[in-house]
């Protein structure tokens, strides 16, 4: 702890709680590419501006591990897993806390290997600092560029090229000249502002903390001097009030109360708010807390509202500014970084939390994914781990969103999928999409198969069971929760000679039929004409015995049914 | 208390006076009520997506504020979920008449939890050592009483800056059926947006005070006056010095063969069981003075705890086992 160290007088108690309270706050996220040296600079940081206690280091000094050439190997101060320790590496987010008599601290320590992209996301998600590192003996690496697309996708103001390692080529200045230059083109075409570089030596500690005497040629600040100074992201109480609401207080008959968060703007008693989505209007009758009634609200306070009159108001829906309400809509087009290994794909029906509200949202055209490597538009019909894309998204109930670089808590979502309930990807709001038009215009023309096939994202067929009920009932979920439009048709419901009358109308409406029968002969299957339509008779599938494994083969062979959208893949039908 | 918040009004008096007309004043939470108000917001959205979640108290200074986060979220209603104690029957007296008067006080509900056929059997530190002792007495007991409870959700008080493993932890951290935490398969959790899906068997720890330190726990707890244990205060205590710890002695028979008892003036500086928590020497009686004391350690509050230091890596084990 260095707060001691603060000129405080010996009795002013009053003085050091608030010159504690009142200290400002800087959270900051560390990049890299693996052996970058991010964590043996988060370790140097700590440990130079004394936030590192003496037991702390004493078990890192003991530790049987040491990479370093040094007696203290200051990565073991942060890499907190027992495989980092043993690989040397970082694999996942790791908080760190110090302050110094200037500012308070939140450093997110990010792994550096590609397949943690989805970790540095999450540090950047809150970060109003990034931290790049650049090794000096390799130069702006893929890595390097994904960091810095992130950062600037994520909204991330300012950024600090660190170039590392300068002890390894003897502090030349034009080494570090020529990279900078290298960041600072990346910064231009990526629009990121506010771009500092700093020529370090984690290792060394030279420029982190303390000034160097190796490079003379250098007048800028050190990395922690910057981090004292930098201007603090503005916060957002002059923009637009929102009010998720996230909890209704309803203690006893007369208390009705909407507990939330207040994501931007100034919300007092007596203003007016509008609720949505009911469009209801009504006041603010008060601010209630545990302290006081309170005379204002502002981001990013917790408080409990109180309304004059009773509306309709539950959680996920939002009380907003009348004046300058969000956008409402239910087609959007977002940014989206993908983290699952199970790709996304295009008419899959994810659940979307956006706020703190939870809808289902099927995934679009993939408009474009960006290439990392030269930061251009790609055409893709799926996303795969780490991809960066945009992707348009048709939600269940309409969103109430703001642009994302106007509000961070209204303008970013996360997808889950609804089969593993993982958190597969992450999205920020860019706009939204028009109504799909052919509604509008188009209302004599006749609604072709085609343009149902193409909303529903996939063509139409028929799927035969025999003898496995189950096996149909678990397929017809499956397929379901992928965004098929599903149709479970019995053997005793509808014989097998009147499955013929059946099948015009589930190919016109675009449906994937199952048809659920008892055991069937070749020659009653040839009877049936299903040559007709296109039909997957999962009996000549050789599915495996386990209905768990039956019902992923045979999903995987539905997926030739995808349709995918947009011109760039046309080409690649099949 | 009151002098510290009324230097913090004039402050803030004062940035209104010398804002020039015609523009909003840049308004500013300070440090602690921007912590507050994140730990609410995370309290209530646990509390709206969770079937029936619960609030591990383990009567330390962290679970006295999570408490009072916990009263301010559903103010003016009463808290919304149960308390778990999981008590290793090692706990300092002093603890257990702390839990239950505050906890009758404030209106909670107080459920009590102990691995009563391990304690038959005679578990003890001494005798098991204290990986094996924890591992019946508090992960075994803890993963008991969530089971039985049907706990979809579990309020703990860990904090981030406690201990390098916690420094890896979501603030919405998923357990397997078996309570288990697989660090390299977290779930990513980006703004403040939680993911809160289970399937059936599994749960989610949560820990609306993961981006508290100790200094921010001890000025909450001095600007908002809440209660805690008396052993955090110094005092001359009964104690028999063990090596470089200071254990406080109850009676007698707490003494090892050849051990003699003595009077000094210590505190605790975290609490945990009476075998395995040392006290640190203080004469810090008042919340100035520990805050004062905590400006100038050279070392960890987790030091005097036995369990952390069994082998590098031992907090991880645990948690990988389903302790909090």
């Amino acid at each position: 702890m260095s707060l001691h160290s603060a000129n405080e007088h010996q009795d002013g108690f009053s003085t050091l709680v608030d010159h504690h309270l009142h200290k400002d706050m800087l959270r900051f996220t560390t990049a890299g590419s693996v052996d970058d040296g991010k964590s043996t600079l988060i370790g140097r940081l700590l440990h130079d501006s004394k936030s590192v206690y003496e037991d702390q280091l004493a078990s890192v000094s003991k530790s049987r591990v040491n990479r370093s050439s040094g007696p203290i190997d200051f990565s073991l101060l942060t890499d907190g897993l027992r495989a980092e320790r043993e690989q040397g590496i970082t694999i996942d987010v790791a908080y760190r806390y110090f302050e110094t008599p200037r500012r308070k601290f939140i450093i997110a320590d990010t792994p550096g290997h590609e397949q943690y992209t989805r970790n540095m996301a999450t540090g950047a998600s809150t970060a109003d600092l990034a931290v790049i590192l650049i090794d000096a003996t390799r130069g702006v690496l893929a890595q390097t560029r994904r960091h810095a697309y992130i950062s600037s996708l994520l909204g991330i103001r300012n950024i600090v090229a660190a170039i590392n390692k300068m002890d390894l080529l003897e502090y030349r200045e034009d080494v570090f000249r020529r990279l900078y230059d290298d960041f600072l083109a990346l910064a231009g075409q990526l629009n990121l502002s506010n771009v500092v570089g700093i020529p370090i030596s984690a290792l060394e500690g030279g420029n982190l903390v303390n000034p160097t005497g190796r490079m003379p040629w250098y007048h800028g600040p050190t990395l922690l001097e910057h981090l004292e100074t930098v201007p603090v992201r503005a916060e957002v109480h002059q923009e637009a009030m929102r009010f998720p609401v996230q909890y209704v207080v309803r203690p006893d008959a007369d208390f009705r109360g909407f507990a939330g968060r207040v994501a931007s703007g100034t919300i007092r008693p007596g203003d007016a708010v509008m609720a949505l989505p009911s469009q209801q209007m009504t006041r603010v009758r008060s601010i209630v807390t545990y302290d006081e009634a309170a005379a204002e609200a502002f981001s990013p306070m917790s408080v409990t509202l109180t309304l004059e009159d009773e509306i309709d108001l539950s959680r996920g829906d939002m009380l907003v500014t009348p004046e300058n309400p969000p956008t409402v809509a239910s087609r959007i087009d977002a940014m989206v970084v993908w983290f699952d290994a199970e790709p996304l794909a295009v008419g899959r029906t994810y659940l979307i939390k956006h706020s703190v509200r939870t809808s289902r949202a099927k995934a679009g055209a993939i408009e474009y994914r960006v290439n990392m490597n030269t930061l251009e538009q790609e055409p893709a019909r799926e996303l795969k781990m780490n991809d960066i894309a945009a992707v348009q998204f048709e939600i269940a109930k309409p969103l109430f969103f703001d642009p994302y670089e106007r509000n961070r808590t209204t303008g970013s979502f996360i997808l889950i999928d609804p089969l593993t309930n993982a958190t597969v990807g992450a999205a920020i709001i860019r706009a939204a999409l028009p109504a799909e038009s052919s509604h509008e215009t188009d209302w004599k023309t006749p609604v072709s198969a085609g343009e149902k096939h193409l909303r529903h994202g996939h063509e139409p067929a028929l799927v035969l069971v025999e003898s496995r009920p189950l096996l149909a009932q678990y397929l017809d979920r499956a397929l379901f929760a992928q965004g098929f439009e599903v149709a479970l048709v019995s053997g005793e419901d509808v014989p097998a000679g009147r499955l013929a009358d059946l099948l015009p109308l589930s190919q016109s409406a675009g449906l994937v039929l199952i048809y659920s029968t008892g055991a069937i002969s070749a020659e009653q299957k040839r009877a049936l004409r299903l040559d007709a339509v296109r039909t997957f008779d999962l009996t000549a599938l050789n599915l495996p015995e386990d209905d768990q494994g039956a019902v992923s083969t045979a999903v995987a062979a539905l997926q030739s049914l995808r349709i995918a959208e947009g011109p760039a893949d046309a080409g690649e039908v099949n | 208390m009151a002098y510290a918040m009324q230097g913090a009004l004039q402050q803030a008096v004062a940035a209104e006076l010398q804002n020039p007309a015609g523009f909003a004043a840049p308004k500013r939470l300070n440090h602690l009520k921007t912590l507050e108000a994140e730990s609410i917001y995370i309290l209530r959205e646990a509390v709206a997506e969770f079937a029936r979640p619960v609030m591990l108290y383990s009567i330390g200074k962290d679970s006295s504020v999570m408490l009072r986060l916990a009263q301010k979220a559903f103010f003016p209603g009463k808290i919304p979920f149960p308390l778990l104690h999981v008590d290793t029957s090692y706990k300092f007296p002093e603890m257990i008449e702390f839990r239950d008067s505050y906890t009758r006080e404030i209106g909670a509900e107080l459920i009590v939890h102990k691995n009563q056929e391990a304690l038959d059997q005679g578990a003890n530190p001494f005798a098991l050592g204290t990986q094996k002792c924890c591992g019946l007495l508090k992960t075994k007991s803890l993963l008991d009483a969530l089971n039985e409870g049907g706990y979809d959700a579990a309020f703990g008080g860990a904090r981030r800056d406690e201990e390098k493993s916690r420094a890896k932890e979501r603030i919405y951290s998923f357990r397997d059926p078996l309570g288990q935490w697989d660090p390299k398969n977290q779930r990513p959790e980006l703004w403040n947006i939680f993911n809160s899906r289970l399937n059936k068997g599994e749960s989610i720890r949560v820990f609306p005070l993961s981006n508290w330190t100790e200094l921010d726990i001890w000025l909450y707890i001095q600007t908002e006056n809440i209660p805690i244990v008396p052993l955090y205060f110094a005092r001359e205590r009964e104690v028999v010095v063990r090596g470089a710890s200071i254990v406080p002695i109850y009676s007698q028979n707490d003494l090892l063969p050849g051990e003699k008892s003595q009077r000094i003036s210590c505190r605790m500086r975290s609490l945990g069981c009476m075998p395995c928590t040392g006290a640190i020497r203080s004469e810090a009686d008042t919340l100035p003075k520990i805050i004062r004391e905590l400006l100038g350690f050279k070392r960890s509050e987790r030091e005097n705890r036995v369990i952390d230091h069994d082998e590098e890596g031992s907090m991880e084990l645990k948690k990988r086992e389903g302790y909090f």
